[in-house]
């Protein structure tokens, strides 16, 4: 499976819903919901070595390359309901996609729909370690499809 | 600046009060700040942040050992802050008072200078479980090196300390009890005075973490007949870098030094050097001039409330949101609930929410709460909870402001349930 749509393209899309949204709750209830619907993942993936260092709530992350279509495939789970919601924004937008287009584009949709203090490396729900670890393997898988 | 407090005069003056610190006055994502992480620090009135500004711009020297004027005037600061903090825990002399970077440093201090020297293989060191780590992991250490025993009394259901456990663990063997005088995470109050008769009985030496009770209970070193007494500047007004390390002085006068170089020693030749009395000994190098004149300071703004008074209003403050919160299903406390036996510090959880998403949203709305294990990880251990919320009042918290947190609290409950 690959994704019709580019990372830019979905950037775009997660800001125009999240504008219908006039205060912090309806838009908090909005990423919650989204979390929620997000695939659960299977209990024996939920190891130490699928952690994400640096998230102070527990965040499980873990890549697959898709070598037919060239994609990364990522699959992830939070005991946040907060933090499932972010990491399922971060799915929908990089799973799927080509590595090399993971490592080149440009985040600015959690700027854009006022989630943009969940990118300080010292904010307790480690979406910049999550975004980290997503280039990590990225470049990894890249790097290795190249060779 | 406020004058001085009358009995219980805190309530009616508390909005006077708050303009002693700038801090308070400001928005969080457009809210007013409503801070409730006082356990972790405190904010500044402005008589301590001037009063530093003050030692830079007009009497900045390098004290004890510089004749002219300035080097006199910044000697003169600093030993007067030594003498403020001497009173205030009714220490017998000033001689008695080290500065420190912190609580931390201050029990390290001990630990790696009379430790060393004093416990010896199968002696017992005796800590609670809901100690701080700073006061928890040297003596852990310290036991490990020495191949030394440490005992940890429990808590009771009711969340104090197990005292019975307590008796029970003393024995000759016992060689020092290293405990808080309030938990920062229960908010408990541990019967220091009787603590200390009991551990002496067995002639060990007590140790007491007063880094959250200092602000909040009267301190008398005197009374509590404790043989070492720590706590931090921060948590009481003062600047951050600046604790404080109370020593009984003949216990003080046997220690070696912690760390050696400048200011510490009388002489020193290439074959050996000879130890400054306490509590220069304990002083070496430049020490922290500015934030002990500014801790001094911030000893002169509390006096001026009055240790009591802060007393009174708090538990006024924590008796009223503690009768809210217990009102949200769901919702643990882990603390005593009786007031005379708790401080101003309410831990909480709340059934099937993650701390850290209640406290996202809390801050979105501009209130200020601690998530985590509190550095007490033993402690949560033993409560079998991974992190805990945790809101601590202060003199400078108002009946509005909880109102306001409950009411958030309340709301942001809401929109989590909706998805349980």
């Amino acid at each position: 499976m690959i994704k019709l749509q580019s990372i830019d393209q979905i950037q775009d899309e997660i800001i125009e819903e999240f504008e219908e949204f006039s205060d912090w709750e309806e838009k908090y209830s909005y990423l919650i919901e989204q979390g929620v619907e997000l695939p659960k993942i299977d209990a024996n993936c939920k190891v130490k070595d699928n952690l994400v260092m640096g998230c102070q709530s527990q965040v499980w992350l873990i890549p697959d390359y898709d070598k037919k279509n060239q994609v990364m495939l990522f699959k992830a789970d939070s005991d946040s309901m907060i933090v499932k919601g972010l990491i399922s924004l971060l799915l929908r937008m990089y799973s799927e996609q080509k590595p090399e287009d993971i490592l080149s584009t440009e985040l600015y949709v959690f700027e854009q729909i006022g989630l943009k203090g969940h990118l300080s490396p010292s904010r307790a729900n480690g979406l910049s370690a999550m975004i980290r670890d997503i280039k990590k393997f990225s470049f990894a898988f890249n790097n290795n499809s190249n060779n | 600046m406020i004058k001085t407090m009358e009995k219980t005069d805190i309530k009616s003056s508390v909005n006077e009060i708050r303009k002693d610190f700038p801090i308070l006055n400001r928005k969080v994502n457009g809210r007013p700040l409503v801070y409730f992480d006082n356990a972790a620090t405190s904010q500044k009135p402005s008589s301590v942040i001037n009063e530093m500004r003050r030692y830079f711009e007009e009497y900045n020297a390098n004290v004890h050992r510089v004749g002219h004027a300035l080097g006199q005037e910044a000697s003169l600061a600093y030993e007067q802050a030594r003498e403020k903090i001497a009173l205030f825990m009714n220490a017998k002399s000033s001689k008695e008072i080290i500065f420190t970077a912190n609580a931390t440093e201050s029990v390290n201090l001990v630990a790696w200078t009379w430790g060393r020297d004093n416990i010896k293989e199968n002696d017992e060191i005796i800590v609670s479980i809901m100690e701080h780590h700073s006061n928890f992991i040297c003596w852990q250490q310290l036991a490990k090196e020495k191949k030394a025993i440490l005992k940890i009394v429990d808590i009771t259901d009711s969340y104090e300390l197990d005292m019975q456990q307590f008796e029970q663990m003393l024995s000759d063997k016992t060689k020092l009890v290293a405990i808080t005088s309030m938990s920062n995470v229960l908010g408990t109050i541990n019967p220091v005075k009787k603590i200390a008769e009991l551990t002496h009985k067995y002639g060990a030496k007590i140790l007491v973490d007063a880094s959250q009770s200092v602000v909040q209970m009267k301190t008398d070193v005197q009374d509590f007949d404790c043989d070492w007494l720590v706590f931090t500047g921060h948590k009481i007004c003062g600047p951050t870098g600046i604790g404080v390390l109370y020593g009984k002085y003949d216990i003080l006068k046997e220690m070696p030094p912690f760390m050696m170089g400048g200011g510490m020693i009388t002489t020193v030749s290439i074959a050996d050097s000879e130890w400054e009395m306490p509590p220069q000994r304990f002083e070496a190098g430049t020490p922290r001039i500015s934030e002990a004149i500014g801790l001094g300071i911030a000893i002169d703004y509390i006096n001026n409330l009055g240790v009591d008074n802060i007393r009174a209003y708090e538990e006024e403050l924590t008796s009223y949101m503690i009768k809210q919160l217990l009102e949200i299903e769901g919702l643990t406390i882990y603390g005593p609930l009786d007031m005379e036996k708790r401080g101003a510090t309410i831990a909480f959880s709340i059934k099937g929410i993650h701390p850290h998403d209640l406290g996202t949203l809390l801050d979105e709305l501009g209130i200020a709460i601690r998530i985590g294990h509190h550095c007490a990880m033993p402690l949560h251990q033993r409560l079998a909870v991974d992190k805990t919320m945790r809101a601590s009042l202060y003199f400078y918290n108002t009946f509005e402001e909880i109102d306001y947190f409950i009411q958030s609290l309340k709301k942001s409950v809401k929109i989590f349930q909706k998805f349980l």
